[in-house]
């Protein structure tokens, strides 16, 4: 059997990989998919899911062969023992869930959406959707949402990944892909700036780019409030205070210009707005920007001479910039000093942005924002409405206008004004959320909640009606790496009786909400419509195709013909605006919304680890990597922990002003001695998103998950109390 | 209620942003003495080296149209019918004043060096630091000059001797004290900033009394007072500044070094505010921007109404700007000298030959004071430390060296590593892993990635495994515990 070539269900570097059934688990030979499985002896019910699944890295595109172990690992979940192969509802919250036939729950869901829009109106209803689905259920949740449901409340779980970035970015460039260049470029870059990633952890196999471009002698400098393991393979390192990266880009760029490194040329032929925002770059001196970031002058001086002396410069930023109520602003400076250093829109230089989830920048593109339509089109914008309502054949009067965003809709579920219903799909909010004991306080007040899943998420738990959808290895779709590739996903089986996708669950509502047919169930006939829907527009896949997917090694977008090659590198003659120049944007810093103080002395920050991905969901399930990293845990810096008596695997209560987390302390001097961080990917008293503040930002409404403040306290342990490590959540 | 600026320094251009951008309407005036937009006096050393020009020393501007009404100086001030009388004859309306009028340069009497006191001009040759205009006679003046010699070795003397070096002339400082920047660091940290200096082109002299201007008709060099001659064809006076609380003297409001203030930045008039150099707060003229900056804010909020808004002092940091010289010193300047006090525990690194010298004071475990010189990489934190006023770790070289952030990585030779440790960490693989594939018969990295997936993720570590194959295979046990687990991850 020659195997089914696909892409990894995890990050967005989809890395390629090959899929095969193996009729039993092996003791020996190449693959140890046998070691890392479990023991199928004491799960008598694993046959049903089918047969064990191999997997082999297959280089494509972005991964060069390269797998981690999630990857390794990943096809462990599709025989998993609790996984759903039935739909659950209960009547009442008291209830248990209970099987049901699929029939029977569409048919309630159904029923209820009906009622709640009769008495509350049509936006009663609202959708949340995922950046890990294909760009095919992104287009079919976007459109059931406005065309089936006809509710303005849309929105996904990117606007709490890629929104900052893309509203820069849009600022900038008039436009938005996360990546506008290849992948390659990073290996053949001579001095890389990354601010706010941690590669090592987040997307293994992109270190092999970063390992290239290390041994051709390139420089890396890494900003982080931590020294990673992504910082520690830097030649500089900046250990910058949370939330002050703006300062430190405003400083950056007030060296380029006092050590004349301005590429003035550049400047005057392909940008507008210099001269506008030298005034408060002035305000930024070295020694003002050393006082508020923490980072000495000299270090300053260093990076900016690494980027400016180097020929081809990247300067790349992640969540850790983005993040943040002025992640916009964050993203909008490190931008400005990539175009007075020359750096966009220049083979082999440029300003990107990594991608976290596997379809985060397609999942931003089709639809599921609260503000977009397919292609990348405004919902505001007349001749957008006019278009895709040609395409959905509807009424463009009949498409609701702009919602509310992701936090803000999940702010304002069962609320008098608010939805009463919420149909969830590839997301896992009870964990991922900012505040994330409030939202589950609001989700709790629903009249009806409504999940899609693979297993019972912490989410799901809570639902009325739970779905059970199929896995990556079980569809066929597109993704959009990271790069603005976009590429196959293809399907080894299908999924357990039982079992359906996302598209059929979205066509079976549909019919039973009067609208048969405005969904298809069928992935290619999906994205040929996704592909008309996008033509003409920022995104535009119109020239895209499964045949010609299956044909080459994934297809750049834009791409308006199905003859034009597709664009793996953009801007290189003018940028998406009007005018055809980049755009300098004028910011200022300002300080984080919680900054520390006498009652909160301790900034906390939050990421991820190599053995999970996201909430967690997916990978707590995957033995090897649920042993490998069981529980959540606070690491801080051994002089922290000094002043409050904690010593290494102490249980530590951290609190914020919205809740509390308990964990045990992970001491290491990687960290800054005023800064706590811990990991987001578990629920239940480990959960680091009770704590993180709900403050937007003011265009892209990003919450301030990467910095608020937080006391700290040792818990004493009381046997009588039942307080020990065993009794944290470990699983899910 | 229209609010008068009188001043469009750091301070005032500072009040006039902060305040439109809470209040984008309010009536606002803005006088300043100097001509020009405002500007960010903090750069003026690097115009003086060439570093930056005067475009980028521009300030933001307030929001909205204002009226700015510059090389217009304020010359009176009439709290009763609540006017300001301006150079022009102009008398203008207020509802709130704010004095902004900074300070100005401390001029030492030197014999000769006044062409015309009665109209504060200098000989030719001889320039004051404090202004654009001052910068810009110094510039014009540097094109023919060969040598300088700078009075007064505090911060702004140093930057401005640094900025001339770096234009390639010949640089004296000229310090009558007995070491430099006396009143923030000690003796100690003068000696090796002299050498630092020396190594930048700028030689110090020490307990050098400047008494004479040498000259018939412009500068040709000074006479100090124990008779020597310093031949300078440019003279720079560097002795630092005193704030200019004359306007508000004359007002009757209460004044003291400078105008004194409550928490509110409001004088002794509570519709006349003062902020910046000329301010007196709590008995503290601070003569930094940070203070000044902090001020203007306090000030914007109170006159549009923010409850609660208070300035309550600032925690001095003072950087010394020069180019290849790092200095910051922290705290009260006092207790930097020779902490009697048996409370205050001192901890000094000297390091003299690396141009670098540490100093930090602590009380209580906090840090109150210090003196940072030369390479010193934990700087910013010092600062976010001192200003925070967190408590200091219980062992104060932490506080002075840090940590090795790459003391962790995994280091153990090839042949003795321990079996638990992480040789590929994308794929969790331990040492133990490694070794029993190649008991099983794994003997090159592809094979061990094929049984193990080690160095299938970023591939970073496949050097390490190499290596490590070659000590097994010359010791096919060499993991420091015996190989039994090590399960693959």
């Amino acid at each position: 059997m020659s195997g089914v070539a696909t892409h990894c269900p995890y990050c967005a570097l989809q890395c390629g990989m090959t899929l095969r059934e193996v009729a039993q688990a092996r003791t020996n030979g190449a693959v140890r998919a046998s070691v890392t499985t479990p023991d199928t002896s004491t799960r008598p019910d694993r046959s049903r899911l089918g047969p064990s699944v191999e997997i082999q890295p297959r280089p494509s595109g972005s991964n060069r062969g390269g797998l981690c172990r999630k990857g390794w690992t990943a096809a462990e979940l599709l025989t998993t023992p609790d996984r759903l192969t039935t739909p659950l509802i209960r009547s009442r919250r008291t209830d248990s869930l209970q099987p049901t036939t699929w029939d029977a729950a569409l048919s309630f869901v159904a029923t209820r959406l009906r009622t709640l829009q009769s008495e509350h109106g049509r936006d009663a209803v609202a959708v949340l959707g995922g950046g890990g689905l294909t760009n095919e259920k992104a287009y079919a949740l976007g459109k059931f949402a406005r065309v089936v449901l006809r509710t303005k409340n849309i929105d996904y779980n990117g606007r709490f990944c890629m929104s900052s970035a893309a509203a820069a970015g849009i600022k900038a460039f008039g436009l938005d892909r996360g990546l506008p260049f290849p992948l390659s470029d990073i290996a053949d870059a001579d001095a890389i700036l990354l601010v706010g990633a941690n590669v090592a952890e987040t997307m293994p196999p992109f270190g092999q780019y970063l390992t290239a471009q290390r041994e051709r002698g390139g420089a890396l400098v890494v900003v982080d409030p931590r020294a990673t393991e992504t910082a520690r393979q830097a030649r500089l390192h900046l250990q910058v205070t949370p939330g002050t990266d703006l300062a430190l880009a405003l400083g950056l760029l007030h060296i380029v210009i006092m050590e004349g490194y301005v590429d003035q040329a550049y400047v005057a032929r392909r940008t507008t707005g210099f001269d506008a925002i030298r005034p408060t770059v002035a305000s930024y001196w070295p020694e003002r920007v050393e006082r508020i970031t923490g980072v000495s002058v000299a270090q300053q001086r260093e990076a900016v001479r690494l980027l400016a002396e180097a020929d081809r410069a990247l300067i790349l930023t992640a969540r850790g910039a983005e993040q943040h109520a002025k992640g916009v602003d964050t993203v909008s400076a490190f931008i400005n000093l990539a175009l007075a250093l020359g750096l966009p829109g220049t083979p082999g230089r440029g300003y990107g942005c990594l991608t976290g989830q596997g379809n985060g920048q397609g999942g931003r593109e089709h639809g599921q924002k609260a503000d977009q339509l397919p292609g990348y089109r405004m919902i505001d914008d007349p001749a957008a409405r006019a278009h895709v309502a040609a395409v959905w054949r509807v009424d463009p009067a009949t498409i609701p206008g702009k919602g509310p965003s992701a936090y803000e809709l999940m702010d304002s579920l069962g609320a008098p004004d608010g939805p009463k219903a919420l149909l969830v799909f590839g997301t896992n909010p009870v964990v991922s959320a900012p505040a994330a004991g409030r939202v589950e306080g609001r989700l709790r007040s629903l009249d009806l909640l409504v999940v899609s899943d693979l297993v019972l998420s912490e989410t799901a738990a809570l639902a009325d009606v739970v779905l059970p959808t199929a896995q990556w290895a079980e569809e066929d779709g597109t993704m959009t790496n990271l790069e603005g590739r976009v590429i196959r996903r293809r399907r080894l089986r299908m999924p357990p009786q039982d079992v359906r996708t996302d598209l059929e669950i979205l066509a079976g509502l549909a019919a039973r909400l009067g609208a048969p047919g405005a969904i298809s169930a069928d992935p290619e006939a999906t994205f040929a419509e996704l592909a008309r829907a996008s033509a003409g527009g920022a995104a535009d896949y119109g020239g895209i195709s499964y045949s010609r997917l299956d044909a080459e090694d994934g297809i750049f977008w834009p791409c308006p013909t199905p003859r034009h090659p597709g664009t793996p590198r953009m801007f290189l003659d003018r940028f998406a605006t009007p005018d055809g120049r980049a755009r300098f944007v004028p910011v200022e810093f300002r300080p984080v919304v919680e900054d520390v103080d006498a009652d909160y002395p301790v900034y906390l920050t939050t990421g991820r680890m190599l053995a999970h991905y996201q909430s967690g969901a997916q990978t707590r399930r995957i033995k090897a990597l649920a042993e490998a990293a069981p529980q959540a845990y606070v690491e801080l810096h051994p002089d922290l922990a000094e002043q409050y008596g904690i010593g290494e695997g102490d249980l530590v209560r951290v609190t914020s002003r919205r809740g509390t987390v308990t964990a045990p302390a992970r001491l290491t001097e990687t960290i800054r001695t005023d800064t706590v961080f811990l990991p987001f990917h578990w629920g239940g008293r480990g959960r680091a998103n009770s704590l993180t503040n709900p403050a937007l930002d003011p265009t892209s409404r990003m919450p301030e998950f990467k910095v608020c403040a937080v006391r700290l306290e040792r818990v004493v342990a009381d046997p009588a109390a039942g307080t020990r490590h065993e009794e944290l959540e470990v699983t899910a | 209620m229209s609010v008068v600026v009188v001043g469009n320094g750091m301070a005032g251009a500072r009040f006039a942003v902060e305040l439109r951008a809470r209040e984008p309407r309010r009536p606002l005036v803005v006088f300043g003495a100097e001509p020009g937009r405002a500007y960010n006096r903090i750069l003026l050393s690097n115009l003086l080296a060439g570093k930056a020009d005067e475009q980028d020393l521009l300030l933001p501007e307030p929001q909205g149209a204002f009226d700015l009404r510059t090389g217009v100086e304020v010359v009176a001030v009439d709290p009763v019918a609540k006017t300001v009388v301006a150079s022009d004859g102009s008398r203008t309306r207020f509802d709130v004043l704010v004095l902004a009028t900074g300070s100005r340069a401390v001029v030492p009497p030197i014999e000769g060096l006044w062409k015309d006191r009665s109209i504060d001009s200098l000989v030719d040759g001889a320039e004051t630091f404090r202004t654009l205009a001052d910068c810009r006679r110094i510039l014009a003046a540097a094109e023919r000059a060969r040598r300088a010699v700078v009075v007064g070795g505090g911060l702004l003397g140093i930057e401005a001797a640094r900025g001339l070096a770096k234009r390639g002339l010949e640089v004296e400082v000229v310090h009558a004290r007995s070491h430099l920047m006396e009143r923030q660091i000690d003796v100690e940290a003068s000696r090796i900033l002299v050498e630092t200096l020396a190594g930048l082109g700028v030689r110090v002299r020490l307990d050098a009394v400047t008494s004479e201007v040498v000259g018939t008709r412009r500068v040709e060099g000074i006479r100090l007072e124990d008779g020597t001659e310093i031949p300078a064809d440019l003279l720079v006076i560097a002795c630092g500044v005193r704030p200019n609380p004359d306007l508000a003297a004359a007002a009757g409001l209460t004044v003291n070094r400078g105008i004194v203030v409550d928490d509110e930045m409001r004088t002794s008039d509570p519709d006349i505010f003062a902020i910046g150099d000329c301010a007196e707060h709590r008995g503290t003229v601070y003569g930094l921007v940070a203070p000044a900056w902090e001020q203007a804010r306090v000030a914007a909020e109170v006159i549009s109404g923010v409850q609660g808004a208070r300035y309550e002092g600032s925690r001095l940091v003072t950087r010394l700007k020069a180019p290849g010289v790092e200095l910051a010193t922290m705290g009260d300047p006092s207790l930097v000298g020779d902490a009697t006090d048996s409370r205050t525990e001192v901890v000094t690194f000297a390091d003299p030959a690396r141009r670098t010298y540490q100093k930090v004071m602590i009380r209580d475990r906090r840090l109150v004071a210090a003196i940072l010189l030369g390479d010193v990489p934990m700087v910013g934190a010092l600062t976010q430390i001192f200003d925070r006023q967190v408590p200091v770790p219980s062992d104060p070289r932490r506080l002075l060296f840090g940590h090795s952030m790459t003391g962790d990585r995994n280091e153990a030779a090839v042949d003795a590593m321990p079996a638990a440790m992480t040789l590929c960490r994308c794929n969790g693989v331990t040492a133990g892993a490694i070794a029993r594939a190649w008991l099983a018969g794994a003997r090159t990295a592809q094979e061990v990635a094929a049984r193990t997936h080690a160095s299938t993720g970023c591939g970073s570590c496949r050097d390490l495994i190499e290596g490590y194959l070659d000590a097994l295979a010359a010791d096919p046990n060499p993991a420091e515990e015996p190989v039994t687990e090590g399960v693959v991850a």
